[in-house]
Formats: structure tokens, sequence, C-alpha cells
């Protein structure tokens, strides 16, 4: 009972303090709440990746406001219906059943954790309810967890771990240490990093594995040093990541070999500083610097620090962004609320809503989408934002993502 | 496992110190609370995350990790003192589920002030800058920072062993702990010296609150697995006992290094099975006295 409160008041918190800027949609909202569009938005706002979750919720709002700004559906209006994950599986199945049986949602957007969005999914494949995943995971798109309903809007493991490992490997050379976060999202990170590895030589000399949420990695750091590689992959995310990073830096590791992370994290680098993630790189699917060359990037980046005080979107705030504005975008292309009418035109959208065009892969409904590789500076940044130079972005390309057989599907 | 050479040994070993330093600190603290008091602080983990905060902010006003680092345990002690007196107090003698659940409570509305005051992403803590970098300590390179740490640790350690074995004050805490109704006779304020031990608990929680602050990042639920981890400690040690939380946090710290050398996937539990097997031998841990829950 006195979780269930906390979740209330802490979930008024949040919606309260994303749309206080926009006042006037929720009288909107009031008038016409029988009619609305529901957007189940299950994300994991306490625990380690709170910061992340945070961020794409304010972006999800983001998107919602220019939906009803702009007349909604027929005049229809869009609402977003955040829940609380905790970053578990089984609450965030929870909870997605509640939006979906009590809160009558349509749509279900949102997650962050590879192993949260699969139970999140599992829960909308069996009620019919369409699914835009914005975490990574490479199971979700296999046969087996796949569903016609499933959509995946951010990169997945494959598509990000592999980038990374083509760009760094023939840079810095081929022993990797593997410093891994034990569960879906570091599995799937280590084995991405592989296979793109093994078809440039590279071996592994060993895979660390440490509890998901470890806020001290000291333990692990004389057997790395000791090892001796030439890349550490640095395969956790959120304060793992941060932690993990921070304490490299101190051990002095980055002296004999070169840090990577298959995802390095806008907010991770914010929390953590400049000199712990001195000279780290990584790959993202979106950064706020973007805007210099793609004119989509420099449009949401506006809207967003419009919205909040002028701060910038992170990576996965974007994707909270991208992943309701796809699901709202095709409810009017189909004309419809309905679940399939909604998929099939999913299906066929061509979108550039903030990093250049991309679209859904029709065997899997993988998007299509650049990786940005980054490096983090800690020297001439014009202000608290500016924490990455992008040294490369690797296009758009069905080569780089698994096939369609290989996942199992038949088309 | 290959490659596996006297120097690592000796590297993991001493990270392991380091590690248990924290830990010791931390169940010291609780330790006093409850050998004294009888109240096991719930809210133990939200003072170190509360000193960890104010640790970083005072830094980040002052410019001097030294400044902070006699200002923080003053607020988190100060804060301590107005606890007990106005929250704790009221419950004496209703049994240990009270405090328990009230300091419980308390550690929510400390971690949901932090997040209003700082918000959610918590603050970037930063080395101060002449323990930057690492050393040569004969075996590899050790961060200095974390030589700082087990030797600040020690210090701290002597100086609450100095108070409670050689003091005045600790001879009526000493006596207190024993029974309270005879030094009430003999004419001591009980009320007072409880009053002083849950703040000098709760200003050790703050103080290894900033000690840890540049090795690890610094948000509002840090607290809560570290709590955790100090209750294994004080078990392990011997609940009530001082000496037992120096020791058990130092060997817990030690364990943990050692399983992530060899097994890194098990480190975590490690430690409960450390303790599991500590309860097994010597239900009252390896300080206690029997029967110290009485």
């Amino acid at each position: 009972m006195k979780q269930k409160v906390m979740n209330q008041t802490r979930r008024k918190m949040i919606i309260g303090g994303a749309t206080a800027a926009s006042t006037p949609l929720w009288i909107n909202l009031a008038t016409a709440q029988s009619d609305t569009i529901k957007i189940g938005f299950p994300t994991p706002l306490t625990g380690p990746f709170s910061a992340e979750a945070q961020d794409q919720v304010k972006a999800a709002e983001l998107a919602i406001k220019e939906f009803n700004d702009a007349g909604g559906f027929n005049g229809r209006k869009a609402e977003l219906l955040v829940r609380d994950t905790k970053l578990n599986p089984g609450e965030a199945a929870t909870r997605t059943l509640e939006l979906i049986e009590k809160d009558k949602v349509n749509f279900v957007v949102g997650s962050l954790s590879a192993a949260t969005q699969l139970s999140i999914n599992a829960v909308c494949k069996e009620r019919k309810v369409l699914f835009n995943s914005i975490s990574q995971s490479d199971a979700i798109n296999e046969a087996k967890d796949w569903s016609p309903y499933t959509f995946h809007e951010a990169l997945n493991p494959t598509m990000t771990a592999g980038a990374v490992a083509r760009y760094s490997i023939p840079r810095f050379g081929k022993k990797i240490v593997f410093l891994t976060a034990d569960y879906a999202y570091g599995h799937e990170m280590v084995r991405a990093f592989e296979r793109a590895g093994k078809e440039m030589g590279a071996t592994t000399l060993a895979d660390i594995r440490h509890p998901l949420g470890t806020s001290d990695y000291s333990a692990f750091l004389p057997r790395i040093k000791a090892l001796n590689p030439d890349i550490l992959v640095l395969c956790n995310f959120g304060r793992d990541l941060l932690n993990a990073a921070k304490q490299c830096t101190d051990f002095g590791l980055k002296s004999s070999m070169k840090i990577v992370a298959p995802v390095l994290l806008y907010t991770s680098r914010l929390a953590g500083g400049p000199e712990a993630f001195e000279g780290i790189i990584g790959g993202t699917s979106y950064y706020w610097g973007l805007e210099d060359r793609i004119p989509t990037a420099k449009a949401f980046n506006d809207a967003f620090r419009k919205m909040y005080n002028g701060s910038v979107p992170s990576d996965y705030g974007a994707l909270g962004y991208a992943g309701v504005k796809s699901v709202l975008a095709s409810v009017k292309i189909a004309k419809s609320t309905e679940a399939l009418k909604v998929v099939s035109a999913m299906e066929n959208l061509k979108y550039d809503w903030y990093k250049g065009p991309e679209y859904y892969r029709k065997c899997d409904h993988q998007a299509v989408q650049t990786v940005i590789i980054v490096e983090s500076k800690s020297k001439n940044m014009k202000d608290k934002y500016d924490v990455f130079n992008i040294l490369t972005i690797e296009p758009t390309t069905e080569k780089n993502m698994r096939s369609c057989a290989e996942l199992g599907h038949k088309a | 496992m290959t490659g596996l050479t006297f120097e690592l040994l000796c590297m993991q070993l001493l990270t392991g110190i380091a590690l248990g330093s924290i830990y010791a600190l931390l169940a010291l603290g609780l330790c006093l609370i409850f050998g004294m008091l009888n109240v096991v602080n719930f809210a133990h983990g939200a003072f170190f995350m509360v000193g960890a905060f104010m640790g970083v902010y005072f830094l980040g006003v002052t410019g001097n990790f030294w400044f902070s680092l006699v200002l923080t345990p003053l607020v988190t002690g100060g804060l301590g003192l107005l606890t007990e007196r106005f929250l704790v107090r009221p419950l004496y003698g209703r049994g240990l589920d009270y405090p328990l659940l009230l300091t419980f409570g308390l550690s929510y509305v400390l971690i949901e002030a932090m997040r209003v005051i700082f918000g959610i992403e918590g603050l970037p803590s930063v080395t101060p800058d002449g323990l930057k970098g690492t050393v040569d300590v004969g075996f590899g390179f050790f961060p200095k920072y974390r030589l700082f740490l087990i030797a600040a640790t020690a210090l701290i350690i002597f100086g609450v062993w100095f108070l409670i074995q050689k003091t005045r004050y600790g001879l009526i805490i000493k006596a207190g702990a024993a029974d309270q109704e005879i030094v009430k006779v003999l004419g001591v304020d009980i009320a007072k010296v409880w009053l002083l031990v849950f703040g000098l608990g709760c200003a050790i929680a703050g103080l290894s609150g900033i000690l840890a602050s540049p090795t690890r990042s610094v948000n509002p639920e840090m607290g809560i697995p570290i709590l955790a981890e100090s209750f294994v400690v004080t078990v392990v040690g011997g609940l009530g006992s001082p000496l037992g939380a120096v020791v058990a946090g130092l060997l817990v710290g030690v364990v943990y290094s050692m399983t992530s050398l060899f097994f890194p996937d098990l480190s975590e539990l490690s430690i409960f099975v450390l303790m599991a097997v500590v309860l097994l031998i010597r239900p009252q841990g390896l300080f206690g006295k029997a029967g110290a829950m009485g």
C-alpha cells in the first residue's frame, strides 16, 4: 500500500513537472479525456537507470505536445501514462498489464533495460497491443520473442557494439577484455562485439561479469590490468557505466589500454564529469551536437530546449521522442487507432524525426538507422552540455544488422 | 586461472582492504548506535548518502576537500542529534521494531529530500587534487586516494577506540551499554549520552559518505545497497561489538575482492555466503556476546 502511494506521488510529480510548461494542455485533456489516444509508458524511474528514464519521459512529453498542438488526430488528443518499472521485469509486466487492462491504453511505448523490455513485449504480444521499444535488445527482434505488434525504435547491440568494434579494433588492437553487467544487455553487447571482432581477427582474453548495480569495481581492476588487453570494453549501463569508467580512470588503466563502451551514455558522462570519461570512445544513437549537420536534430533540440529551460535531450531521451512520434504519425496515416492498421502504417513509414532518415525493416520491425561514434572530451568545452566529439557516423545499412533469416523470420 | 601472480594477489588484497575500510566505518557507526541504544538504525545508509552529497556540495562551495571533510560530519551529526531527540526518543521502551520502522521511513524521506534538492542524477564527485593518480606500492600501481582512504579510516577507528577505551565519556558509554539503570542511579543523565552516541554514529556515517564519494557516483540511492552490506558486516562481527565491526568490515572487503578475482559473477553473493558460514559456526558473530539481541 505504502509503495503504491509513493508511486502515485512520484508519477504526479514527474508528469506535473514535465508538462508544467504546457498548462493549457491539461485543460484540453480534462475535457477530452474519454476520447484521448492513450500511450502507456513504462520505464525505470527509480534505480540505476533513473537519469535516462526521466529524460525519456521528458522527450516523450514533447512528442505528445507537438502532436496535440498540431490538432491531434481528428481532434483526438494524445496522453502519456507513465509508470515506474523499477528496473524489475516482473514489476514491468504488472504495470504494463495494468496499463492495458485498467487504463485501456491504445499503445505501449517505452522501457529501458533489455530484460524489462522483453517482459513488456511478452505482455503486449499476448494482448495484441502495439509496443514500440526504446531500449536496446537483440532478442526482441528474434522470431521467438517477436510478434507483429513489436517494434524496436532503439538501436540493438548488433548495431552499436558492432559499430564500436569496427571503429576501435583496427585503431587500437585485437586483444579484448570485457567488463560486463551480468544480465541480458551485457551478454548481448559482448556477443555483438565479438561477432564483429571475429571478422577482424580479434581475440577475447576474458569476459569479466559483475552483478547489475555494482557500485565499486575496484576488485575487478587489478586482474584487467594484469591481462593487459589492447581494448577494455565496458558492457554496462547507467550508473554502472559511470562507476566503472570512474574507477578504471582512478586505477590508471587508460595508460596501457583503450577503454570503449558499446553505448556511451550522455547522462552518465554528465553525472560522471569530464575527468572520469576522458578519452573513452563509444557508440550512441543520438548526440545533440548532430544539430550542426542535421536540420531535424536542430529542430528537435530547439523544441526540447524551449520546453525544458535550455537543457538538451540525451540519447535515450531522444528515443522516447521518436518512439512516441512514430506511433502517433502512423495513427494519422492509418486514420485509425486499431492496432493492426497502425502496424501496417508503421511498416511503411519513412521518417526523419531527429537524426536523419529512418525506417522499420519489414521482417522484424527494427528501426534501420545510423550509429554515431563519439569520444568523451575534457578540454575546450563550450558549456556543460558540450561533452562529446563526433568521430564518425556509421551509415544506415541493413548490411550491419543480422539478416531476417538469421533472426528466424521467414520473410 | 592463468596469469595468477604474487603481485596480483597483493593488489587484490590491498583493493579488498580499501573496500573493507568503508564497510568497517559504516558498521562501526551502526554498531555504536545498536550497542548503546538498542536501535537498529535503518537510516544509516541514508546518512552515508547525505554525507556524500554534503561533501561534494561543500567541496563545490569552499573548494577545499579538508574543510568539507570537517564540515560534513558536523552536518550529519547534527542531523543525527535532531533525529534522536525528536524522532527516536519517544519510541524508547517499545522494542526493536518501532525505531526500526521509523528509521526506515526516515531514510526514504532523506532520499526524496536529496532528489528534490540536487536532482535524481546526483552530483559529479571529484578526487581532491593532491590525491589524484596512482602510486607505486611495490607490487603495482594503486590509486593514491584509496591509500588515503585506508589511512583515514584507521585514524577514525583509532579515534573512536580512544574515546571509548581511554576517556571518562567512554567509560560512561560502556557502562550505559552494560546496565543503564545503574548508570542512572549513579547520577549520569543517560538521555544525553544516548543523544550524543546517536549523533556520533551519524557523524561517522556522514564521514564515510564523503570519504567514499570520490570513488563512486554520488546519487540519492547510493545508501541502499551499502546499508545491506553494512548489516552483513555487523552480523558477521557480532551485534554491538565495535571491534567485530572493524574486523568483519575488512574481512568482508577482502572476501569480496578475492571472490572477484576468481569468480567475478559471484562476488556479490560471496559476502552473504560468508555471513551464513559465520552464523553457522558462531551464531553470535565473530566477536559478539551470546544473546546480544536480548
